[in-house]
C-alpha cells in the first residue's frame, strides 16, 4: 500500500502528456522518448550552421544550478540554452549560499523570485530535482542534470541518440553496461531508456560489490564474466570508476579491475564486429578502457558529447513548451 | 497527569457498546460504573448507582486505554518539534492513556534529574500518564553505562538506547548484565551500525531503482541474533524495539520457545506501508528502521496476530516542517503517527489481516505487560479507557491533527475510527464532544 500515487510521471507531464519537467525516464513512454530523439535530430543541424541559434527560448531565463561540480554537463547545458537564445545564469552553489547555511528551499525560492523560467539541477542527493519540482518551485521547469545515484536522463537520451545514429534502430540490439552500476545514475537511466525503446537485451557486467540489490528488477541480465558478456554485443557502454571504491572495500585494486572489467582490444574482439564503444566520460584510461579502444574506430565517445547539446536543446525546449501550455490551460480554466 | 485520582472525581456510567478487554474477550456492555478512578462495578449493580454523568456508548468499542512503548515527546530540548503538552494531548486524541517517553531528548534522559523534569512537566501539563524510559548509556553515546539504579529510582520503567546503537558487543553485554542486576527491562532497536552505514531506505527494489542508499535486512537480523544470544547469556529481560524484517520475527519466535525472556514491538507504519511508499521520494516515509518489502510487512502482521510481537507502538516522531523539507537523504527520519495508529489498525482489521481483538491486545495488555503493568476492564481495574467509534470516519489534516508534527502517514484521505473519549483514571483526557 502506498500513501499516494508514487509515479513521478504525473509530476513531469502536463495533463495532456507534454513534458513540463524532465526528472527521470521512469513513467515516460516510447513515443515521448522517440519524440525527444527526433527533436534533437532537428537541432543537430543548428549546430552545423555559422549562426548557431534558434529563438525558441528567447527572453527566458535558465539557471544552471550545480550543487556538484561538472565541466562537460554544465558546458553543454549552457551552450544548449544559449543556442535556444535563453539568458543563462550559472551558479556554482556548492561554494555559495549553502555554505552560508541557507537551506536548499530558501536558495531556490530566491532564484524563483528573480523570475527564472527553468532550473537545470545537478545534486549529489537522489531525488533532489524531484523535491524541487514537487515542493519548492512547481512553476519553474526543472531539468535533472544528474541526481545522486538516481538518474541522469539527458545523458541517457544522448546515448540513445548516439546509438540510433549508428544502428538506426533499437529492436534486436544487445547492449552491455560495464562497471560501477551501483553508484551510477547514468546506468539506471540507460537501462530504463533501452527497455522502453525496445532493445532486445541489456546486460550489466560487474563484480557483485558494484551491483545494486535485485538489479535484474531494473530490466537487465547480470554477467560477472566480461569475456562471456561481450558475446554478440552491438553496443558496449563503459562506466567511470571512482578511485574511492578501493577504500570502501568494494574492489581490491585498479589493476585487478582493469584486468577483469577493463575494455581492451582483445575483449572488444569478442563482440559483434560492428559493436560501438561508448563512455559517459570523463574516461579513466587504463582503468576502465584501453586508450587504443577509446580512440579507436569503434569508439563513438566524442559523438556522444556533440549529441549532448542537441538532446539538451530538445529537452529544454519541450519542457518550456509544456510549462507555457500548462499556464495557458490554467488561465483558460480560470476564465471558464 | 494533571489530576490526581484521590480528588473527588465524578461518578461516570458508560452504557451500551462493546467491551474488548485486550485479553481476547469481546462482549456487549450493559453498564460500567467508574468511581474514584477505577472501574467500580458492572451490569445491574452499576446501573443502580447514583451518577454525575452517563455516557451512551452505543455502537462504540470500549477498550482499555492504549499504551505506547515508543513515543517522542521532544521535551526537554526540541520545542520547535513539539512538547510534552502538545504531544500528550495528541496521544489522548489517538486513544492513548499511557506513553513511554523516549530518552532521546536534549539533554538525554540519562540521569534522575532529567527523569524528574519530564515527570514534573507531565504532572502539570499532560492529560495522560507519561512513563520515562532511561538512557542505558551516558548521553546515548553507546560507550559508558548510565546511572541505571538512579534512573529506576527516579521513575524510569525501562532503560534503552533509543534509536541509537551501542559501540560494540562487549558494551552491549555489560549494559545487559548491569541492567539485569536491578531487574530493569532493556529496550534496543536492533541495528548493526557498520552494516547500516549511511543508508536511509530498505535495500531492495525501490532503493535500487531510485538510487537511494540502502540499509540491508542483515543490518537488523545480525543485531537481533547478537542481542538474543547476549540476553540468553546475561538473563536480562530484553525488549526489541521496532522490528522491520520477517526474519527477525522468526528468530524472535524461536528464542521465545527456547525460554529466553524477550519481547518485541513493531511500529504501526511497518504493518501498513512498504518500501513502495518511498517511490515518489516522499520524505515523510523516511523512517528508521526503513519500511521494507511486502513479505516483511505480512510477517510482521502475522507476528502481532500470533502474539510473538507483544506490542504495536506509534514510534511517534513529530518534526517541524523544515526537518522534512529537503531532498530525502537530508531529511530527518520519523512520522507523526500517534493520532492515526488506531485508524491504520482498523484498516488492517477491515482488510481481514488482523482481528479487532488482536489489535486491541497489541495496543493495551501487550505493551503494558512489557513494562510490568496491567490493563483491563474488570471491576477494580484502573479506569484508563479508550472509547472509539470504529465505523465513524475522520480525515487527518491541519484542522484535525493536534500534534505539532503535521507529517502524518495519511493526509487528506478518510480514515476509519474516531476516538470519542479517552479516560485516564476516570478523568476525561480527550472528549470528542468538547473539542
Amino acid at each position: 500500500m502506498t500513501a499516494h500515487d508514487p509515479s513521478p510521471h504525473h509530476l513531469q507531464l502536463t495533463r495532456d502528456g507534454q513534458l513540463r519537467h524532465f526528472l527521470t525516464l521512469d513513467g515516460l513512454d516510447r513515443d515521448l522518448l522517440t519524440d525527444i530523439l527526433d527533436t534533437a535530430d532537428s537541432f543537430i543541424e543548428v549546430g552545423e550552421r555559422t549562426i548557431k541559434k534558434v529563438p525558441l527560448l528567447r527572453g527566458r531565463t535558465v539557471v544552471n544550478l550545480f550543487f556538484e561540480s561538472s565541466t562537460r554537463t554544465r558546458s553543454t547545458f549552457e551552450l544548449a540554452a544559449k543556442r535556444l537564445s535563453a539568458d543563462v545564469l550559472n551558479l556554482d552553489i556548492s561554494t555559495s549560499a549553502t555554505s552560508k547555511g541557507e537551506s536548499l528551499s530558501d536558495t531556490l525560492l530566491n532564484l524563483e523570485a528573480m523570475a527564472s523560467d527553468m532550473f537545470v539541477v545537478r545534486h549529489s542527493q537522489s531525488g533532489a530535482p524531484h523535491f524541487i519540482a514537487e515542493s519548492v518551485t512547481p512553476g519553474v521547469a526543472i531539468i535533472n542534470a544528474g541526481d545522486g545515484r538516481h538518474a541522469h536522463p539527458t545523458q541517457a537520451m544522448l546515448d540513445m541518440l548516439t546509438i540510433r545514429q549508428h544502428k538506426q534502430r533499437f529492436d534486436g540490439l544487445k547492449v552491455a553496461i560495464v562497471g560501477d552500476v551501483l553508484h551510477s545514475r547514468v546506468a539506471r537511466s540507460q537501462i530504463r531508456a533501452l527497455n522502453v525503446l525496445g532493445a532486445e537485451e541489456v546486460r550489466v557486467i560487474a563484480p557483485g560489490t558494484l551491483l545494486p540489490k535485485d538489479v535484474e528488477s531494473l530490466g537487465c541480465t547480470v554477467e560477472y564474466d566480461m569475456e562471456k558478456g561481450m558475446k554478440d554485443l552491438d553496443v558496449v557502454i563503459m562506466l567511470r570508476l571512482q578511485k574511492e571504491r578501493m577504500e570502501g572495500a568494494l574492489l581490491p585494486s585498479e589493476r585487478e579491475f582493469y584486468r577483469l572489467y577493463g575494455l581492451n582490444r582483445e575483449k572488444l574482439a569478442l563482440a559483434h564486429p560492428e559493436c560501438i564503444v561508448m563512455h559517459p566520460g570523463p574516461i579513466n584510461r587504463g582503468v576502465e578502457i584501453e586508450s587504443a579502444v577509446a580512440d579507436g574506430p569503434q569508439s563513438v565517445i566524442l559523438n556522444q558529447v556533440t549529441n549532448g547539446i542537441a538532446i539538451r536543446m530538445a529537452v529544454m525546449s519541450m519542457a518550456m513548451g509544456g510549462q507555457v501550455a500548462e499556464r495557458q490551460q490554467k488561465a483558460e480554466r480560470a476564465k471558464a | 497527569m494533571s489530576q490526581t485520582s484521590n480528588q473527588s472525581s465524578p461518578q461516570l456510567l458508560i452504557t451500551g457498546g462493546r467491551l474488548i478487554d485486550g485479553e481476547g474477550r469481546e462482549v456487549e456492555n450493559d453498564a460500567l460504573l467508574i468511581r474514584d478512578g477505577r472501574i467500580a462495578a458492572t451490569g445491574s449493580q452499576a446501573r443502580s448507582a447514583d451518577v454525575d454523568d452517563t455516557i451512551n456508548a452505543e455502537g462504540w468499542v470500549i477498550a482499555p486505554g492504549f499504551v505506547d512503548l515508543c513515543c517522542n515527546l521532544r521535551e526537554p530540548g526540541n520545542g520547535q518539534k513539539g512538547n510534552i503538552a502538545s504531544e500528550t494531548r495528541a496521544a489522548a486524541h489517538g486513544g492513548f492513556t499511557t506513553v513511554c517517553a523516549s530518552p532521546e531528548t536534549s539533554p538525554v534522559n540519562d540521569s534522575g534529574a532529567v527523569t524528574h523534569l519530564i515527570r514534573d512537566v507531565a504532572a502539570s501539563r499532560s492529560p495522560i500518564r507519561v512513563l520515562p524510559i532511561g538512557a542505558i548509556t551516558r548521553g546515548l553515546e553507546g560507550d559508558l553505562l548510565s546511572d541505571m539504579a538512579g534512573l529506576r529510582n527516579a521513575g524510569c520503567v525501562a532503560v534503552g538506547n533509543g534509536s541509537r546503537g551501542v559501540r560494540n558487543a562487549r558494551i552491549l553485554r555489560r549494559c545487559m548484565a548491569y541492567a539485569q542486576t536491578f531487574g530493569l527491562t532493556v529496550m534496543f532497536s536492533p541495528e548493526n551500525q557498520a552494516l547500516a552505514a549511511d543508508g536511509y531506505a530498505h535495500d531492495g527494489l525501490v532503493t535500487s531503482r531510485l538510487g537511494l542508499l540502502g540499509i540491508p535486512e542483515v543490518a537488523e537480523t545480525a543485531a537481533v541474533m547478537e542481542m538474543l544470544l547476549l540476553a540468553e547469556e546475561t538473563g536480562v529481560r530484553l525488549h526489541l524495539s521496532q522490528l522491520s524484517c520477517a526474519r527477525s520475527v522468526e528468530m524472535l519466535a524461536e528464542a521465545q520457545q527456547r525460554g529466553i525472556k524477550v519481547t518485541a514491538d513493531v511500529a504501526m507504519h511497518h504493518l501498513v506501508f512498504t518500501e513502495d511508499a518511498l517511490a515518489g521520494f516522499d520524505s515523510r516515509f523516511h523512517v528508521r528502521p526503513p519500511l521494507r518489502s511486502e513479505s516483511d510487512r505480512r510477517a510482521l502482521v502475522a507476528g502481532v496476530r500470533d502474539g510473538v510481537i507483544a506490542a504495536i507502538v506509534s514510534q511517534h516522531q513529530p518534526h517541524d516542517t523544515a526537518a522534512k523539507q529537503a531532498p530525502l537523504a537530508a531529511t530527518e527520519p520519523g512520522l507523526s503517527t500517534i493520532e492515526s495508529v488506531l485508524s491504520l489498525g482498523l484498516e488492517l482489521v477491515e482488510r481481514d489481516e488482523l482481528a479487532l481483538t488482536d489489535l486491541v491486545r497489541a495496543l493495551t495488555t501487550g505493551p503494558a505487560s512489557v513494562i510490568g503493568r496491567t490493563a483491563g476492564l474488570g471491576e477494580g481495574d484502573m479506569a484508563d479507557l479508550c472509547l472509539f467509534d470504529p465505523t465513524a470516519t475522520w480525515t487527518a489534516d491541519d484542522s484535525t491533527l493536534v500534534s505539532a508534527g503535521r507529517h502524518a502517514p495519511v493526509i487528506g484521505r478518510e480514515l476509519p475510527g474516531v476516538v470519542r473519549l479517552t479516560l485516564v483514571e476516570g478523568q476525561k483526557a480527550w472528549d470528542a464532544l468538547q473539542v
